[in-house]
């Protein structure tokens, strides 16, 4: 038993930075207001899509095709345009850290 | 008046504070009594999130009524597509989070003592207060339009426990088909600029459905109003020779009503004798806001845009639909949005931090319009050196077009809008 508690004292160090953020280290602003549609902490909400835990690359490409009106999309095109390109990546980087 | 009550000095000096406290909010190492007042889109949004990112604050939400009832989806509720039920939240959420929700009505603010007096004789100490008390109805503001008068032609644009919105709605069941409902629609700055032309819209689906016969008036005290050729498409196309709209320059303002006769009168005396009356009066920033001084000449609050804080008062956050936003619409969004801008401001002054730098203020309204049929108009802004500007090329309305070639958009923003109901309730309540 207590063989064991370096190996689990290691696991919970190592889970921990993840399931803080998840739940209590503060977002950056930026982020917040996109819990209005996509859901507190971009968990999704009917049918708008889940955005936490989305790639960070992935993220940023879909942004940018939004922005081009490359997507097919109802509101998220006239979003777009209004962030820069920091601006999303932040954006890309908190969502995609969240579980 | 700045002596505090015995009860407020025990507070005051830490005493008496530990029967107040709800558990799980006590903390030896507390950073700051955060106060919020109102418990609307703002303050609720403001209290759950004071207590996810900064939980080392005391958080405290005064609100009067037991139960919140949205005033987003109201319009629903008339078309008879929502229930009250459906539309109320309540702060049970917020309270498992360790808010501290005390039901009273803030009747005052000490912004020198730093405490609020509550109806019930309370006194509640603040080192931060965040005032999200959304707006007042400017009584007479419209000759004969008083809280009596609203009994006859209601506004139902403040919830209350829902007893304005049902009322209009039970007057709408009563209608003889061939009646005519009245609106009568006010100048700017208002809460929700598109809020009556989806009422109009939603009222126009239930009467096509069950009334086809009955006609709406619609008496605006302006020329131009929000997503203007997105509804004025949607009522040629889904209620053809229904719905009139009178603009300001028609002489569509109303100046007086009759509620026995149930009569709007117009600036140049017109007189429209209608069956169902809907008054959207003029209305201020709510009476605590302006009683505290915290109101300017215009009867709105102007604040600091990058902290929400009164320019008039220190440490008083302000936002939602008692400041001045503009050009930021009075919108359930911007309270939402902006209510975490005010907080980590009020947090990071209590924790010795300087004020976040300025970030982007968000804003989606989506508006119901028919059966799978949705409008929306988006706004991204930022603050400046005098108050908050919309992001150049970004934001704007729905594309507009005949329903045979939209048909895919409407549908898709009418769920995104029910989507985004569900969203932001839970950003706020949960």
């Amino acid at each position: 038993m207590t063989r064991l508690r370096p190996a689990l004292l290691g696991l919970a160090l190592a889970l921990a930075p993840a399931a803080a953020l998840a739940q209590s280290a503060p977002a950056p602003l930026i982020a917040l207001s996109c819990a209005g549609c996509h859901g507190p902490a971009g968990a999704g909400e009917g049918s708008v899509p889940r955005i936490a835990g989305y790639d960070r690359e992935a993220f940023v490409q879909s942004w940018a095709a939004f922005r081009a009106n490359e997507r097919p999309a109802s509101i998220m095109n006239r979003i777009a345009r209004g962030f820069t390109d920091a601006e999303v990546a932040e954006l890309a980087a908190y969502f995609a850290a969240l579980r | 008046m700045t002596r505090l009550s015995r009860r407020a000095f025990a507070l005051a000096a830490g005493t008496a504070g530990l029967s107040l406290a709800a558990p799980g909010v006590l903390h030896a190492q507390s950073t700051g009594r955060l106060v919020v007042i109102g418990g609307g889109f703002g303050g609720a949004s403001a209290a759950r999130y004071a207590r996810i990112a900064f939980p080392r604050l005391d958080v405290t939400l005064i609100e009067p009524k037991a139960t919140f009832v949205t005033c987003p989806y109201g319009n629903l509720l008339l078309a008879g597509e929502r229930t009250l039920p459906q539309i109320t939240h309540s702060y049970d959420g917020l309270k498992a989070r360790g808010v501290r929700v005390v039901q009273d009505w803030a009747d005052g603010i000490d912004a020198t003592a730093k405490t609020v007096r509550l109806r019930g004789g309370q006194t509640v100490p603040y080192d931060k207060l965040i005032l999200s008390p959304g707006i007042a109805i400017r009584w007479n503001a419209i000759e004969g339009y008083n809280e009596a008068a609203a009994e006859a032609l209601p506004h139902a644009w403040v919830p209350g426990a829902g007893e304005q919105t049902t009322l209009l709605r039970r007057q709408l069941e009563a209608l003889p088909d061939g009646g005519v409902v009245g609106f009568a629609i006010p100048p700017n700055p208002f809460r929700c600029p598109p809020g009556p032309y989806e009422r109009i819209s939603m009222v126009a689906s239930y009467l096509k459905k069950h009334k086809p016969r009955a006609k709406i008036i619609a008496l605006d005290a302006k020329d131009a109003f929000s997503k203007q050729g997105l509804f004025q498409d949607a009522w040629n196309e889904l209620y053809p020779g229904m719905i009139e709209w009178v603009p300001l320059n028609k002489d569509g303002r109303v100046t007086k009503v009759d509620a026995r006769e149930k009569v709007f009168e117009t600036e140049l005396g017109t007189r429209h004798k209608v069956d169902v009356g809907n008054v959207i009066p003029p209305q201020s920033a709510a009476k605590i806001a302006i009683d505290a001084g915290l109101t300017n000449e215009t009867g709105w609050v102007p604040v600091n845009p990058l902290t929400f804080e009164s320019v008039r008062a220190r440490d008083i956050h302000v936002f939602g639909d008692a400041n001045i936003g503009q050009v930021m619409p009075k919108s359930g969004y911007i309270a939402n949005s902006t209510s975490k801008v005010a907080v980590a401001a009020a947090a990071a002054a209590l924790e010795g931090r300087p004020a976040p730098g300025p970030t982007v203020y968000f804003n989606t309204c989506y508006s119901h319009v028919g059966d799978e049929y949705g409008i929306s108009v988006v706004g991204v802004f930022r603050p400046t050196e005098t108050g908050f500007a919309e992001t150049p090329n970004s934001g704007g309305v729905s594309p507009r077009g005949p329903l045979a070639q939209q048909r895919e958009q409407r549908r898709l923003e009418a769920l995104y809008a029910d989507a985004w109901y569900a969203s932001i309730t839970k950003d706020a309540f949960s």
